[in-house]
């Protein structure tokens, strides 16, 4: 389009559009910045057109782009949105550990309803041979470890919790992706001795010693007292899933010796409730398989399932994976992404759609101009390029705000609802081309319409 | 040699089954400095003869050459740019770009032409000052009477320094004391040596120009000159 006409002599120049073209090359100088320079006091003066004739009108402009906005920001939105929700979920598997396999007692499924045993002792769940089976039979298992979770109320003076004491070893932390905040763990000394030190958990440090210090102070748990240590950090919030059934406790975690737990409140756990006691006894409440590499996570997973398979008559534990959870959790994310992409693009469509029909409306609306434009001398191309311009700004200035709108609408989210987001750049690029694109797919129809009428016709249309 | 020629032009329309004789081989010649009144009644043809020779139309049979060139087989972009450098249009309802102050109303010819924005500012206010609107440069249309709209289309059909500028019932719509300045400018434009065809009925309006041309049934039948003075 920078080269204007077909040649055609001007009347003033005998020698024509040539002469005038040599004369502006001479002026710029070579004929390539020429070209350059005219496409682009081209563009200019295309935008500057379109933006005047959707300046007059201007509420119907504004309210076309609107639909273009809600579709830009709700992709960006939603990608931002179920990005957010995936890394999460991704990230708390992560925190389990991609290289562990948790393997947690669970009550066996054909006695959870049964009223008869009402007197019986109900005994399931992992034991200290299964961890040493573990232990001894399955290659590749580089640490290994077992805990014993009791429920207790927690008191510090007139300050209580309701929490559980865990009964763990001294590599604890390392394996469970744990950090130390203060203090120190657990030792295999404690362990050997039976000592009656706990590590506490961030949330029940916080409850039971707002304002003293609680290293060095005793905790008291149900009868038996516990001299704090260290403390270990929190968690991310939710993290805890899949790690035992410990998750309703807040994080009210108490952590003392292996040993001691079992020395101090044995395997029997005793609920009373009105009518009726249940007593259950379960030696281990999780164990914590740890394998040097991501390759071997699954095979050794399958071993271990074998190992318990041979010693468990009933199916009273479960095998978590870490690793197989996050590459669920990624398919999951792909589908997610499909979706919400797929409702956004949904939106946007509609927004062109509400484009196409303004266009429309419009192109009959200006017939009057476009026989004017086309007598002064406009191609069929100039028509369509005007109409074009129109579209494309009119969808680019939605992308714009959209964009603007989809980075803002997950901060506000995040700040409001607590849920991470994560705005990728690239969710935005795609955004704003597709709302581009929109314009022009949408805007070619209305612009072939215009620029197929008959100059003589759209004169005379009143 | 004539600036513009039609040689026996003839133009069909297809109704449905009918076919409409609008013009049945009409020859005429127009020179450097004519100022032609085309008159006739409603349906012999003058307006189809107009968009012809305005290059908004094309001929089903004949020749029209304009400033030596022959347009009458021209593709639709070909004659639009034959209508963006040789043709002035001036029209009975003025046909101003409502959204488009007067100056840029003057500079859409030159807008297709790919003219610098700088130089059709400076043609655009010249002529604007011309028609006397130097003081109504950036108003739109509709802040204007119908005779000052009139001035802009006027200045608009010459800004390209067109062969010929066509004038289609360019008094119509307004009333006799303004139809009288504009046809004042018109004489001074053709005293300045352009071209100007201008379809009318209204006779006294056709009498300011040296020549009439009567069209009947889509044919000439009568085509006189005369001296003004």
């Amino acid at each position: 389009m920078g080269m204007g006409h077909p040649v055609m002599g001007a009347p003033s120049e005998p020698a024509g559009l040539k002469s005038q073209i040599a004369n502006r090359k001479s002026e710029i100088g070579n004929p390539f910045s020429w070209g350059l320079a005219m496409l682009g006091f081209r563009i200019r003066r295309t935008i500057r057109s379109g933006l005047k004739s959707l300046w007059v009108h201007k509420l119907r402009s504004a309210l076309t782009v609107l639909g273009i906005i809600f579709g830009v920001c709700s992709v960006i939105a939603m990608l931002a949105i179920g990005e957010g929700a995936s890394q999460e979920a991704q990230e708390q598997i992560r925190q389990l550990g991609s290289e562990n396999i948790i393997i947690n007692s669970v009550k066996p499924p054909e006695e959870r309803s049964a009223a008869v045993q009402q007197t019986f002792t109900l005994a399931y769940g992992l034991t200290y041979l299964d961890a040493e089976r573990i232990k001894t039979t399955v290659p590749n298992v580089q640490v290994i470890v077992p805990s014993r979770e009791i429920r207790r109320s927690l008191c510090f003076f007139d300050r209580r919790v309701d929490g559980s004491i865990i009964g763990t070893v001294p590599w604890y932390p390392e394996v469970a992706n744990r950090t130390l905040g203060r203090g120190r763990f657990l030792t295999t000394v404690d362990l050997r001795r039976q000592a009656t030190v706990c590590v506490l958990n961030e949330p029940v440090a916080t409850a039971l010693f707002p304002f003293t210090d609680p290293i060095g102070q005793t905790v008291r748990a149900g009868t038996d007292c516990f001299q704090v240590v260290g403390i270990l950090r929190a968690r991310a919030a939710g993290a805890a899933k899949g790690d035992g059934a410990r998750q309703q406790s807040a994080g009210y975690d108490v952590y003392i010796p292996m040993t001691t737990a079992r020395a101090r409140y044995g395997d029997l756990t005793v609920k009373r409730s009105s009518g009726s006691f249940e007593a259950t006894r379960i030696q281990l409440n999780s164990i914590i398989i740890k394998v040097p590499s991501l390759d071997e996570v699954v095979p050794t997973s399958r071993a271990v399932e074998r190992v318990l398979a041979y010693g468990h008559e009933k199916r009273d534990y479960e095998v978590i994976v870490p690793l197989k959870l996050l590459e669920s959790a990624r398919a999951t994310k792909r589908i997610y992404n499909i979706v919400l992409g797929s409702i956004a693009a949904i939106s946007l469509l509609v927004g062109g759609i509400g484009i196409m029909n303004i266009m429309l409306a419009t192109v009959t609306e200006r017939t009057r101009e476009i026989g004017i434009r086309r007598a002064l001398g406009a191609r069929r191309r100039d028509i369509v390029t005007q109409f074009l311009s129109e579209t494309t700004l009119l969808s680019a200035s939605g992308g714009v705000l959209g964009v603007a709108l989809g980075i803002i609408i997950p901060y506000a989210v995040t700040r409001l609802a607590g849920m991470t987001t994560i705005v990728t750049i690239s969710s935005s690029v795609l955004a704003f081309s597709i709302s581009v694109a929109i314009g022009l797919v949408f805007g070619i129809y209305p612009a072939y319409r215009a620029a197929m009428m008959d100059p003589i016709e759209a004169l005379r249309h009143e | 040699m004539a600036i513009a020629e039609v040689c026996d032009l003839v133009k069909t329309y297809r109704m449905g089954e009918v076919e409409v004789h609008a013009l049945r081989g009409v020859s005429l010649a127009f020179e450097q400095g004519d100022y032609a009144a085309i008159m006739g009644p409603s349906g012999s043809g003058k307006s189809t003869f107009l968009n012809l020779i305005g290059c908004l139309d094309t001929p089903t049979a004949g020749s029209y050459y304009l400033g030596g060139q022959d347009v009458a087989r021209l593709s639709d972009a070909e004659l639009s740019a034959v209508r963006c450098r040789r043709l002035g249009f001036i029209f009975q309802s003025y046909n101003l770009i409502q959204q488009l102050s007067v100056v840029e109303n003057i500079e859409v010819p030159l807008y297709y032409q790919g003219w610098s924005e700088r130089r059709s500012f400076e043609r655009a206010v010249e002529l604007a000052e011309l028609v006397g609107l130097g003081d109504r440069l950036f108003h739109r249309p509709a802040e204007l009477s119908g005779g000052q709209q009139q001035r802009v289309a006027i200045a608009r059909s010459m800004v390209n320094d067109p062969l010929i500028i066509l004038a289609d019932e360019p008094t119509g719509n307004l009333d006799s004391a303004t139809g009288t300045e504009i046809l004042a400018l018109l004489d001074q434009l053709n005293g300045e040596g352009k071209t100007i065809v201008m379809v009318s009925h209204d006779l006294n309006v056709a009498q300011r120009a040296g020549r009439i041309v009567r069209f009947v049934d889509g044919q000439v039948v009568d085509d006189r000159r005369w001296d003004m003075q």
